[in-house]
């Protein structure tokens, strides 16, 4: 198959957002194992300048689509404009950064592209000049190898937070050239109308300057069990918080929220209590210095990121860790 | 206002999960299920939409016979009626093929709203709510968190984005959203439900009552196949405590303290 490898990037406020290089890396590997050139994409309006920061790192060039109706983003015109390159230029493979934006939009890209969409993938290897790319399904607790069904269509994957580093994306000597790619999009409605952007007033707890925090997640049960876990935080001097269906369901609120929707922390010391560990956990906590994870199911993803584990019931493990934590102490 | 729900099916969030014998898939046999989390939430929204506009909510579920269990869930908690898509040409879908299926039946029930959650708990593609959408050529909008009721044919609602940002935007109808976890919390199926839902009506469709050739759904229209389904390794083997909890707990301070340095 010809073509190109595309690394769509994304911006935020006119610069390239971090995940944007993690995108490169990967195309940067993908493109040496497949013997193809790589290219970066960026969509917006007025972003030349993150183009510029983008032309730095080793692609062959940076294909430019600007419009105003690129600004602010809505799902239509981005699907419309990448489509419209795509068919022009032909690309082999388009990839992503697995962001809330590109769940938004690139599904759309991929219907109208009748292409296929490995979306949420960890890691990828060639076997007999084809890329098999691996996801982490059933909430993390399981690997699948995927590959694209034959057929000439480009390719989409998108790539999980983390799972590549944004410091592998190589530099190149000289910055690669900036290609202005020109798409009309005269004749697409922009359906969706942004109203207002905004971050929610009561998100007050800064989690990420805590130096121990206790995390609890949906083994606790319920509600009116959380003074246990409020015990252990309050004898390590920490700060609590949760997983997501802890807030969810209203037992504790938003902004004591751990994970991909919530707050990312590098605490000292993270205990993970009756969380399992879905990925979207994992990506909020999973740089923290030391991590404690205690759970019943000694299966769960949470102990692959954890340096010490306690497999067992929450009820006794957690009464009894206060305990000693306050002995230790001299509490 | 009629809004058409799009369930699936899958296990249990603590169950036991087999390989199956292809190495592909998981051996369902046995396997204690329930209505993915987020459609649940999906769910919720829709019968609060329609009680709220005098509407009814028909539910649309892919699955084999084995999931009529969720078809009766939903209709115990308060959708009107159901469409199954069941045939064996559905079986082994991925994203891609399922959106096709599901588009065409949402079509024949020419809704002003689908609803979906944002991805499943088994597969986690978080595609297929939006793959509906330009299946259908309909707006959408995802990781929805409230809705405002209709008004002059456009919805107003509240997009979770990341990092704790929020957005306001309104799109016409008819439209598709998926629904973010956690938007309002879900109601149990009461006594009366459950005797309810047995007299509501199923309705069963192949791919030929939607006008899909079966080449278009399921395995064979897939654009992605999974070639193997298999146990991570464990790539950094925490150390576990062994005994009581007493002497675990004790085992850990110690380590807290002096291998860690953290206490």
């Amino acid at each position: 198959m010809a073509g190109a490898i595309w690394a769509i990037t994304q911006t935020e406020k006119g610069e390239p957002r971090g995940v944007s290089y993690e995108t490169i890396a990967a195309g940067q590997r993908l493109a040496a194992a497949l013997g193809k050139p790589l290219e970066a994409v960026m969509l917006g309006s007025g972003v030349r300048g993150a183009a510029e920061k983008v032309a730095a790192r080793k692609v062959e060039r940076v294909r430019l689509i600007e419009d105003p109706k690129l600004e602010p983003y809505t799902p239509d015109p981005y699907a419309a404009a990448l489509r419209r390159a795509v068919e022009a230029e032909k690309p082999a493979y388009l990839l992503f950064p697995h962001t809330y934006q590109v769940r938004d939009w690139v599904p759309r890209l991929a219907a109208a592209l009748d292409a296929g969409f490995v979306s949420d993938v960890v890691d990828f290897r060639a076997e007999g000049g084809e890329p098999v790319f691996v996801r982490q399904p059933y909430q993390g607790k399981l690997n699948a190898d995927c590959a694209f069904a034959a057929g000439d269509g480009p390719r989409l994957v998108s790539f999980q937070a983390g799972a590549f580093l944004a410091d592998d994306a190589a530099k190149g000597d000289t910055p690669a050239e900036i290609v202005e790619q020109a798409v009309d999009l005269a004749d697409v409605e922009v359906r969706t109308q942004v109203l207002d952007t905004f971050q929610e007033v009561e998100n007050k707890v800064d989690l990420s300057r805590a130096e121990v925090i206790v995390a609890v997640g949906r083994g606790i049960g319920k509600q009116e069990n959380l003074g246990l876990v409020e015990q252990l935080a309050a004898a390590l001097g920490g700060q609590l918080a949760a997983s997501r269906p802890v807030c969810d369901n209203e037992w504790l609120p938003m902004d004591r929220q751990i994970g991909s929707s919530g707050q990312t922390v590098a605490p000292r010391l993270y205990l993970a209590v009756g969380i399992s560990g879905a990925i979207q956990h994992l990506v909020g906590m999973k740089n923290s210095g030391t991590i404690v994870a205690i759970n019943k199911d000694a299966n769960a993803p949470i102990f692959s990121v954890a340096d010490y584990g306690i497999v067992g019931d929450l009820f006794e493990v957690v009464p009894a860790l206060t305990a000693k934590v306050k002995e230790a102490r001299g509490a | 206002m009629k809004i058409v729900v799009c369930i699936k099916q899958v296990p249990e969030r603590d169950a036991r999960l087999r390989i199956a014998a292809d190495g592909k898939s998981i051996d369902l046999t046995g396997v204690a299920t329930e209505i993915n989390e987020s459609d649940q939430y999906a769910l919720e929204a829709g019968l609060r939409l329609a009680e709220g506009s005098g509407g009814e909510v028909v539910v649309l579920l892919l699955g084999p016979d084995v999931a009529e269990e969720a078809i009766r869930r939903a209709l115990a908690m308060g959708a009107a009626r159901a469409v199954h898509l069941n045939d064996a040409a559905f079986q082994d879908a991925d994203a891609s093929s399922t959106a096709k299926a599901l588009a065409a039946a949402a079509a024949k029930e020419s809704p002003d709203l689908v609803l979906t959650g944002l991805q499943s708990d088994d597969a986690g593609w978080s595609q297929t709510g939006v793959l509906v959408a330009e299946r259908l050529g309909w707006p959408s909008a995802t990781l929805i968190m409230e809705i405002e009721p209709p008004a002059e044919g456009r919805i107003k609602v509240k997009r979770e984005l990341e990092s704790g940002w929020f957005q306001w935007i309104t799109l016409p109808l008819p439209a598709v959203l998926t629904i973010q976890s956690g938007i309002y919390p879900v109601r149990y199926a009461t006594l009366k439900g459950i005797m309810g839902a047995k007299k509501k009506e199923m309705k069963k469709l192949a791919p030929a009552d939607l006008g899909l050739e079966p080449g278009a759904v399921g395995a064979a229209g897939r654009r992605v196949e999974v070639r193997r389904l298999y146990v991570p390794e464990k790539t950094a083997e925490a150390e576990i405590l062994q005994g009581d909890a007493a002497t675990a707990a004790a085992a850990l301070v110690d380590r807290l303290q002096k291998e860690a340095k953290v206490l």
